[in-house]
């Protein structure tokens, strides 16, 4: 089957272990107000390519995957493509690759919770992406609810999988003590938790709202200072 | 064993009646496999003397680019006094003129080019100088230029050709200063007296030419020897500790900048080789760590200040006033071992001793054997300075040994054993326009008609406004890539012949060996601009836009097209085809002095002069806008990432290209990851 995709990054040093090719799928329901990649939110939007494409693609830089690298498949959200990454990552494990899933958990609903299994199970690793930890807060941040996507983390705790929680540290939103702590509680709860990333804002998305003609709404926010990402770190990077 | 200054080395061929610098390495060295926490800070006196370059620089600067010119004395090895920073602190001595930062005169390039830098600076050649380079003393400029065919002028001034060394010091050769240190100056000219001696028989123009430039560099010898009395030392003898090593070994260096205003006056392969004299002062207790560090700070300290006197074009063509000092380190042996000593640590080190800068140009050769703990060091050093240039040991060893250097940036050559004639590069996305226009230079005007120059000979354009047929379009290329190749050639053939018959080399060729393997060194610029117009007129369909000459000035493209630098076979294979192709093209003709043939792709900053001279291309590309650099895919171009534009350039054949290929690429250390 073929998968509506953004673009591909050769190099990925930033989206899970080692040296990745990250494969940006197309097409988003979160609109996170800090989000860097406005142009993957349109689900018609991209290119269509087969999982087999994909996989051949991205095994021409096997041997730069040697010291713990893989494939990414990020976004967009990738679990609005569900199958189609399902059928990327098993040819890519028959190949002995490692695969990550950077996700936000989004489309996850508590009352189909085997409905990714089948994905999951040749996921090495979740690189899990939560906003926010409180509920309204989530909502006003990215127009969607959090309570599916905090089940999502706990069902993954539950069966086992892997995970990397990422957070992205924006001044006025996420960077709060308070917020910060309760979500540091969170990820106690969770069994799974290999590493804990926070990600300060950066305001480089901002040339692409223009480009597409939105307004940035988070014009005016500037990154966090080097303090704050520090006290952000010492919070929930515990482990 | 012959000299007692030999005493505690272990003894090989190196030492029996031979030059074998590379033997002696082999028999002494000490691999290290360590890190790099013995390193010393620098003392006291070098960060006086340090602080006095500093000031120096800055006034330089404030001068406009030139502190003083010497616009008189012509700089020979003895030419001038002995000069110092400030002679009570400097363990390593000698300077290009009686002064630092005096500039010294060198003309036998061509005077014309000495006498307009000095006036781009305010300063007025000295009447009989000039007189004497005009009426009585014939340079290399004015010998190229007696014998260029109007062709090849034509070539030069639509700059289709572009740097040629026809009015400087071609450069690029790097003489095996470690001789000196090693053998002592008398021992060299036994050697080059018996092989002169050995130079009999006919007298064709070959062997005379031969006997004269032995002759020549006999006496290069002995003027070294006399310029080393100038600053009170003896260098007749083999060095006896790791100062006279490292002074006898510099003043090799410097007599050769003294001798040629070079291109790039590379430094070659010597920190190992210094290590073993270091290694045993240390074992015999005459020599600290602190003091090893000190003598290689000064040492580096002298390479960062070599200057030249050169016009401000010069200057722009290379952003900036660079000497490509280039010193080779590390690298892994033929036998396995590493060739990374604690030297190597010691001449990385200097970058954070006297803070970083782009001279002298520290190249590391990179294996993936090296020691961890050395790649480490370097990691950490390039993070902290983004001074270091690393190439590809495991590529170049197979083929050239393990006692080869870089000579400017990426062209390697046994270290004595060979020499290059530089020849600068043929423009091949500007050689694509020529296809289509049939040779008439799309920008340049013939001045005396005012229509289009025409370049090459008359041959046959592309006709009609339909969209280019790739067929057609390569088999011109094709066309007048051989007229291109056989011209580039000739050119260089000529420019050559003159520089060795009015500007030869003597001191750096005295450093080699006599039975010296020569290389012709021609290179290539706008390679992925070429690539991508032959793969826009391939996948897409391109119309070409004509002035009111008929001439082709622009292009339409309709449709996207594969571009190089995106790991896609489509425009990759362009790439590999053009290389091969223009390479074949070069060694089909003959090479001056039997030398081989290679090409480079390694245009670091020249690109973007290049691209002013270039007018539009099927690519997209304005008229007048930069050509990549080196093998760099067009700015922009290359869309997934770091590796999948790697890999292109990857694809390159090195056979084919074996004087370098080049690939500018910067990165943020946040891009390289989150960790330390």
């Amino acid at each position: 089957m073929t998968g509506r995709i953004h673009s591909f990054e050769s190099f990925g040093t930033v989206d899970g272990p080692g040296i990745r090719f990250v494969v940006f799928m197309q097409g988003c329901p979160m609109r996170c107000k800090y989000c860097h990649n406005p142009d993957t939110w349109s689900t018609v939007g991209g290119k269509e390519y087969t999982a087999e494409q994909v996989a051949t693609n991205a095994l021409r830089y096997k041997n730069y995957f040697a010291n713990g690298g893989g494939v990414t498949v990020s976004g967009g959200e990738p679990l609005l493509q569900a199958e189609f990454v399902k059928e990327l990552f098993t040819i890519l494990k028959s190949n002995g690759v490692h695969t990550a899933l950077d996700t936000s958990g989004a489309v996850f609903s508590k009352d189909d919770k085997g409905k990714f299994d089948g994905l999951l199970a040749v996921t090495d690793l979740v690189l899990l992406d939560i906003k926010h930890i409180n509920p309204e807060e989530h909502k006003r941040l990215t127009s969607r609810p959090n309570e599916n996507i905090l089940e999502f983390a706990k069902y993954l705790s539950q069966t086992g999988k892997p995970m990397w929680i990422r957070h992205v540290l924006v001044p006025q939103i996420t960077d709060n003590d308070e917020y910060l702590q309760e979500l540091a509680t969170f990820i106690d709860g969770l069994k799974t938790v290999e590493k804990v990333e926070v990600l300060p804002y950066h305001t480089m998305g901002a040339v692409k709202y223009e480009k597409l003609g939105i307004e940035y709404p988070l014009k005016g926010v500037e990154p966090p200072t080097k303090e704050r990402v520090k006290n952000a770190r010492q919070i929930l990077c515990k482990r | 064993m012959q000299f007692e200054q030999w005493e505690g080395f272990v003894p090989g061929k190196w030492c029996d009646d031979e030059v074998n610098v590379r033997d002696f390495i082999q028999h002494n060295y000490t691999p290290y496999e360590g890190d790099g926490s013995f390193l010393e800070d620098a003392t006291e006196a070098t960060k006086k003397l340090w602080a006095e370059v500093m000031e120096l620089t800055k006034k330089e600067r404030e001068a406009g680019g030139v502190l003083k010119a010497d616009v008189r004395t012509i700089s020979t090895l003895t030419s001038h006094g002995a000069g110092y920073i400030d002679k009570d602190l400097e363990k390593i001595v000698g300077l290009q003129t009686d002064e630092p930062f005096k500039r010294a005169l060198q003309p036998f390039g061509g005077i014309k080019m000495s006498e307009q830098a000095l006036n781009m600076y305010g300063y007025e050649l000295d009447s009989e100088v000039k007189d004497i380079f005009t009426k009585y003393r014939k340079t290399h400029n004015d010998g190229v230029y007696d014998a260029y065919t109007p062709e090849m002028r034509r070539a030069r001034t639509a700059h289709i050709l572009t740097g040629l060394p026809d009015t400087y010091g071609r450069g690029r050769i790097v003489g095996d200063y470690r001789r000196v240190a090693l053998y002592g100056v008398d021992y060299l000219i036994e050697h080059k007296q018996r092989d002169k001696d050995l130079m009999v028989g006919d007298m064709t123009p070959e062997r005379v030419r031969d006997r004269e430039e032995l002759s020549d560099q006999i006496k290069a010898l002995n003027a070294l020897k006399q310029m080393a009395q100038i600053y009170g030392m003896d260098i007749s003898k083999p060095a006896r500790t790791a100062q006279e090593a490292i002074q006898a070994l510099y003043f090799g260096y410097l007599g050769a900048v003294k001798d040629q205003n070079g291109a790039a006056m590379s430094i070659g392969r010597n920190s190992t080789f210094l290590d073993i004299y270091i290694e045993r002062d240390l074992k015999n207790g005459t020599l600290t760590e602190k003091e090893a560090q000190e003598l290689i700070d000064h040492f580096v300290m002298k390479l960062r200040i070599v200057k030249f006197m050169r016009i401000k074009d010069y200057n722009e063509l290379f952003s900036g006033d660079p000497t490509w000092v280039t010193e080779s380190i590390g690298g892994m042996g033929m036998d396995g071992r590493t060739l990374v000593t604690k030297n190597s640590f010691r001449i990385l080190h200097t970058l954070k001793n006297l803070g970083p800068a782009p001279e002298p140009n520290l190249t590391v050769l990179w294996s993936k054997n090296l020691p961890a703990a050395f790649k480490k060091f370097c990691a950490e050093t390039s993070i902290e300075t983004s001074a270091i240039q690393y190439e590809s040991d495991d590529l170049m060893r197979p083929e050239m040994g393990d006692d080869y250097c870089i000579a400017c940036c990426v062209s390697c050559m046994r270290v004595g054993k060979d020499m290059q004639f530089f020849g600068a590069r043929a423009n091949l996305a500007k050689c694509l326009l020529y296809a289509i226009n049939g040779g008439a230079d799309e920008l340049t005007k013939d001045k005396k008609t005012g229509k289009p120059l025409q370049v090459s000979p008359k041959y046959a354009p592309i006709i009609g406004d339909g969209a280019l047929d790739y067929s057609e379009v390569i088999e011109k290329y094709e066309q007048m890539m051989d007229w291109l190749a056989g011209l580039y050639v000739n050119t260089l053939n000529l420019i050559h012949y003159m520089h060795d018959k009015y500007s030869y080399e003597a001191l750096e060729m005295a450093l080699h060996d006599t039975n010296v393997r020569r290389f012709f060194a021609t290179g290539i610029a706008g390679l992925s601009c070429a690539v991508d117009s032959l793969s826009a007129i391939k996948y897409a369909k391109v119309y070409p836009i004509r002035n009111q000459d008929g001439l082709v000035v622009d292009f339409k493209t309709e449709g996207d097209f594969p571009k190089y630098g995106n790991n896609d076979d489509r425009a990759d294979d362009i790439a590999v085809w053009l290389v091969k192709t223009f390479m074949n093209k070069i060694r089909s003709h003959y090479t001056y002095r039997n030398s081989i043939p290679t090409t480079s792709i390694l245009t670091i900053t020249s690109n973007v002069v290049y691209g002013k001279k270039t007018g539009n291309t099927p690519d997209g590309r304005r008229a007048g806008t930069p050509l990549a650099p080196g093998a760099n895919p067009m700015h922009g171009r290359d869309t997934n990432g770091a590796l999948a534009s790697l890999e292109s350039v990857a694809k390159l054949p090195y056979e084919y290209s074996r004087d370098g290929i080049s690939n500018t690429f910067s990165v943020t250390p946040a891009s390289l990851g989150k960790d330390e």
